[in-house]
């Protein structure tokens, strides 16, 4: 009895409210991130794009949903079933996971309560971002090793080595903006961005940008790196024998992790929640907290809107120029970036 | 060797520079030119509420055709059937009974005339056999269906709307291309 009243209710209901809304609102975006796919892949390439469902095609992704819930759930008769379920529910975990640390914006104060828009600020939050999303590769393997298919565990193994080949530059890239900012927790990095006269961490770190960002889509699979589920050469690759929805679970979470890494990158490089030329302190706080919201979603739509921008003009790689370029070309940028990072911050200490 | 056209060019083998070993003035490149097609005119109808207009002699689905006063033209003859290369049309033909001349034009009239959309070839010959000016090729085309009886049309489908009771379903059957005179 007394351990349950030790536990303040209200925090907990609070961080349940808090999840419950981002977790949501990450699946509804996601849902219409696979919309602004379809659309962006067709007004470049002179299309009108969906258009039927609804005005403008709105209601397209809920049609597209229903269609794969009421498709024919195959599971082939070869394949390990426990593995074969479990790959596609360990993708979506993976990828809806790291939105926990992610600051959506400062606080809000409501009911006489100051509410952080964040799930956990841990102090270790980026390095849980890179765990959680190196466990994203395990969807991939299990899927791929589970269905028992020539064409799935090639992709799988592609897969794989992809992810790990790239998530070294990337790590290496980030050390340098670690060094920068001294601290490992998301919201530390992004209020260092947002002090007067502080600029945004892509100024200092273009090249760990740029690194970033190309390890970000390989990580989410994302074409030019796409080789996991290279249509043509992998028949879809590792989800080559999923139906229905947990076929959807791949498809979707591959745009949940698209997501997660707008948000990281807009977190890391671009000031997260900050407002460029606004001083947020002047504002109410809610309303610094809303507009904070908002300008952290626009950066994760133009982020977005570039990988979708990238996938419709670049074709994919090939394995050797994939691995050419993660091993040979990102790990030696990274690492000279980071001993230039280092070299200048000792310098301005003395 | 001779070369055949003069259109040929050596293929340059000399290796890349620099600029172009760091991928990325090509990818931007590359990238300007697919963000230019956002602004390019979309070359698309939408179908349904926009279509493309055909030519005046395109020939689409049959229509039976009545005079002005709404008395089916068709006697029944049979020459469409003997035109028809695909053998599609198959008919009936049945006699006038007195106090029906305000329905059939002539004595003989089609009781039961069926056209099988999926043999007919859209040729027109039927129309250029008919002596009566009884069939013409309309300019919509025959729309999807679920089954394979539902391409059977039959006289119900084929036949004009009244001019006289439905004076503007008949000039919408007939047509701008239509011609202007029975007989």
């Amino acid at each position: 009895m007394n351990l349950l009243l030790a536990i303040d209710w209200a925090l907990l209901i609070e961080k349940l409210i808090l999840i419950a809304i981002i977790v949501f609102a990450s699946l509804g975006i996601a849902l219409y991130t696979t919309f602004a796919e379809r659309k962006v892949a067709a007004v470049l390439q002179d299309r009108p794009g969906p258009n039927r469902a609804g005005p403008f095609g709105l209601f397209q992704p809920f049609a597209d949903g229903l269609k794969l819930i009421m498709k024919e759930e195959i599971i082939p008769n070869t394949a390990n079933k426990s593995l074969f379920i479990l790959g596609p529910g360990l993708a979506m975990t993976a990828a809806l996971m790291s939105c926990a640390v992610i600051p959506w914006s400062s606080h809000i104060e409501l009911f006489d309560r100051s509410i952080d828009l964040q799930i956990a600020d841990i102090n270790i939050g980026i390095l849980y971002v890179f765990g959680v999303v190196s466990m994203g590769v395990y969807g991939i393997m299990i899927g791929g090793w589970a269905s028992n298919n020539k064409f799935s565990l090639m992709a799988a193994l592609r897969g794989a080595s992809q992810a790990i080949s790239y998530e070294l530059a990337m790590g290496l890239a980030l050390i340098a903006v670690l060094m920068i900012s001294g601290s490992l927790s998301l919201k530390t990095i992004v209020e260092q961005q947002m002090g007067p006269g502080q600029l945004w961490n892509v100024a200092y770190q273009p090249l760990g940008f740029l690194i970033f960002f190309i390890c970000a889509m390989a990580e989410c699979n994302r074409t030019p790196f796409d080789l996991p589920e290279a249509e043509n050469e992998l028949n879809f690759g590792y989800h080559q024998e999923y139906s229905s929805m947990k076929l959807g679970f791949y498809l979707f979470s591959e745009y949940i992790n698209m997501i997660m890494s707008s948000a990281i990158m807009a977190c890391l490089f671009f000031g997260g929640y900050d407002i460029p030329f606004l001083n947020e302190s002047t504002l109410a706080p809610n309303v610094a907290a809303i507009l904070g919201v908002l300008a952290l979603l626009t950066k994760i739509a133009i982020f977005i809107f570039v990988f979708m921008w990238i996938r419709w003009t670049i074709p994919r790689f090939r394995y050797d120029q994939l691995m050419n370029l993660g091993w040979k070309t990102l790990i030696p940028l990274a690492l000279v970036n980071m001993l230039a990072t280092g070299a200048v911050i000792l310098w301005h200490q003395g | 060797m001779q070369a055949l056209t003069n259109r040929s060019k050596a293929v340059s083998r000399k290796p890349m520079s620099f600029m172009e070993k760091l991928y990325i003035p090509a990818i931007v490149k590359g990238m300007a030119i697919t963000f230019s097609h956002i602004f390019k005119k979309q070359p698309t109808i939408r179908y349904p509420e926009q279509t493309r207009p055909f030519s005046p002699v395109f020939r689409g689905l049959h229509v039976l055709n009545r005079d002005e006063e709404g008395r089916e033209n068709c006697t029944a003859c049979g020459l469409c059937a003997v035109a028809c290369p695909a053998e599609a049309i198959t008919m009936e033909a049945a006699e006038r009974l007195p106090g029906e001349e305000n329905l059939y034009r002539e004595e003989k009239y089609a009781a039961k005339y069926e056209i099988n959309m999926l043999r007919c070839i859209f040729c027109g010959l039927c129309e250029e056999a008919c002596p009566k000016d009884a069939i013409y090729l309309s300019e919509t085309f025959a729309p999807a269906n679920f089954t394979r009886k539902g391409f059977i049309y039959g006289k119900e489908d084929l036949l004009i709307p009244d001019p006289k009771t439905e004076p503007e379903a008949y000039a919408k059957a007939r047509g701008k291309d239509a011609p202007t005179t029975a007989n």
